[in-house]
């Protein structure tokens, strides 16, 4: 257990990697704080490590479910006018964003 | 006129109009509701105008349900057509819905009149309503303590009685423990008893929508108005939701009530809450309940389970507030990836970010099967717990929540101890089970809650129980001070 011991101290390197991940920028002051929250965090939740799960299935739903199927029928879907009313910036019925590909055009 | 159930009689007797009765909620929300930050946004015409259609249809002898005619409050997090959806969050602030959610459509089948918007903690995230962009919402107990939370702004008004009953969302408690706090019922149904078809997504796997009312007897209404199958939520359960009204037999002889060990220990919660909840479970023995004591020998377990689980899904889930197709995009932004990663950064508050950064980190290579696949393990152990403590008991009883409602700002440093207070609810979540919190108690003018929690499917038990005791005791008829 002692290597899953040390996996518990998250360092600012690991949480600057992780907001990379997921896609948020961290002020140094956020860095800092979130990587002594989430070892606070990461050091009670290394409890489980504790607990002998060999051979115990993972649950994903508590309740088990089968995949629903619909009949194969085409139905309305939303009005794109609708869809689009939320857009922070459209143009005709796209959602405009900031150019993806360099090159072509300015 | 400010119990559900009052102000169905009232209606039924003609005492009152559904205008007359939307009118004083829109005037109780504007003041109290708004004062207490409970409410953070009201369709005052709307829902004049659909009361003026429900009078005219209980007028033609056409009511739809118990809940004809009566004012409702949505948690922030529920969607309805043509109205603003924010879950508290700056990155949904300008997001207003383009359909209907199943919770808002149920409602109006059955007569019900959205009166608007509850407070919340941003994306359901919280356990105080103090995440929120709206700032916090306070408990009409003592408005210097917390309501609870993250459904805290329903709980606070239907306490405060601003509308007789509301919807909030529970995925680690988050129903039951402001409900405790601000002394009403609070029920989280069976997984799946809902449909979240219209629910903003926090742990796919553990949100369910349920009522805040003053009796199990007004949840049972809500539960059979918005309960049900749902094809457009494919992990809405197919069974038929059972007639819950006509199992309130106000009789409990026959039934086991189980009391877990692990929730009576000594260390664990504050030993008035344990008393008061021994007492309500000594009111439910003398009635004819038999009581023994049980075991769910993973519970020092389950917040780390919960907080793992739940993480690890809203890291997913909330991926998609990416600035492109709703909601906040940041100014000025030149490239996609700088769209992506400032509108996120400015949109997002710190428990919100400290939930995304905890999720993908438990998520990402390495660590995905130290963190994720053991809880996902350990989720099982904690199902296979009820499974056997069930084979003894029909109702497991117990606090809802470790202490009484405590100081705004207490805990706001503090995210482990804050957690930590989610111990007796999340494991209904992790377990897909119904749970119920009710009123047994007062410690020093602080309601207690007594959780009562249910098999699968078994609401009506679980409602059974609960009616039976208020019928017994009248807890849920105190009122908080009037401020």
């Amino acid at each position: 257990m002692l290597a899953l011991r040390a996996m518990s101290r998250i360092t600012r390197e690991d949480v600057e990697r992780t907001a990379e991940l997921a896609r948020l920028s961290l002020s140094d002051d956020e860095v800092e704080a979130m990587t002594h929250d989430l070892g606070r965090i990461l050091d009670h939740v290394d409890q489980l490590q504790a607990l002998d799960t060999a051979g115990i299935e993972p649950t994903a739903h508590a309740i088990p479910l089968a995949t629903p199927m619909r009949a194969d029928q085409a139905s309305a879907g939303i009005d794109p006018e609708l869809a689009l009313a939320n857009a922070p910036l459209r143009e005709a019925s796209a959602f405009v964003v900031p150019k993806v590909i360099d090159g072509e055009e300015s | 006129m400010e119990s559900l159930e009052a102000q169905r009689a009232a209606l039924e007797a003609s005492e009152i109009s559904s205008v007359e009765l939307v009118t004083e909620a829109l005037a109780r929300s504007e003041d109290s509701g708004k004062g207490l930050g409970a409410v953070i946004g009201l369709r005052a015409e709307a829902a004049l105008a659909e009361a003026a259609e429900s009078d005219a249809r209980r007028r033609g002898g056409d009511s739809r349900s118990p809940l004809e005619g009566t004012p409702v409050l949505l948690k922030d997090n529920m969607v309805m057509q043509g109205e603003p959806t924010t879950c508290a969050s700056r990155i949904l602030e300008p997001f207003v819905s383009p359909y209907d959610g199943a919770a808002a459509e149920r409602l109006q089948a059955a007569g019900a009149i959205i009166l608007g918007r509850a407070n919340m903690d941003e994306f359901a995230m919280g356990a105080t309503t103090e995440n929120s962009i709206f700032g916090p919402a306070h408990n009409p107990w003592d408005p210097a303590r917390t309501c609870g939370g993250s459904s805290g702004g329903s709980a606070a008004a239907v306490a405060a009685g601003i509308t007789g009953f509301a919807l909030g969302s529970d995925t680690g408690g988050s129903i039951r423990q402001p409900a405790s706090f601000c002394g009403v019922v609070g029920m989280k149904p069976t997984y799946g008893r809902v449909s979240r078809w219209g629910l903003v997504a926090f742990a796919s796997s553990l949100d369910q929508i349920g009522p805040f009312t003053h009796t199990a007897r007004e949840a049972a209404w809500v539960l059979e108005a918005i309960g049900g199958h749902d094809p457009r939520d494919s992990t809405s359960l197919p069974e038929a939701l059972p007639s819950l009204e006509s199992a309130l037999t106000g009789d409990v002889a026959g039934l086991t009530i189980g009391l877990p060990k692990e929730y009576f220990v000594d260390d664990g919660a504050d030993p008035a809450v344990i008393s008061a909840v021994r007492q309500g479970v000594d009111t439910l023995e003398r009635a004819g309940a038999k009581v023994v004591e049980v075991t769910l020998p993973h519970t020092p377990y389950v917040v780390s389970t919960y907080y793992l689980v739940a993480t690890a899904e809203a890291s997913s889930n909330l991926a998609r507030y990416d600035g492109a197709r709703y909601g906040r995009r940041a100014e000025g932004v030149e490239d996609l990836d700088a769209m992506y990663r400032r509108s996120r950064s400015e949109g997002f508050g710190a428990e919100v970010k400290r939930r995304i950064l905890l999720g993908t980190y438990v998520l990402s290579a390495g660590y995905f099967d130290a963190y994720y696949r053991k809880a996902q393990q350990v989720r099982t152990l904690v199902r296979g717990d009820f499974e056997q403590a069930f084979e003894r008991c029909d109702v497991i009883a117990g606090p809802t929540y470790p202490e009484v409602a405590f100081p705004i700002g207490a805990k706001l440093d503090d995210p482990v101890s804050l957690y930590l207070g989610d111990i007796y609810t999340v494991s209904a979540n992790l377990a897909g089970l119904p749970g119920i919190s009710l009123p047994c108690g007062e410690i020093d003018g602080l309601p207690v809650g007594m959780q009562l929690l249910g098999r699968a499917l078994d609401e009506a038990t679980l409602l059974r129980v609960a009616d039976a005791f208020q019928r017994l005791t009248d807890h849920h008829e105190r009122r908080p001070p009037r401020a």
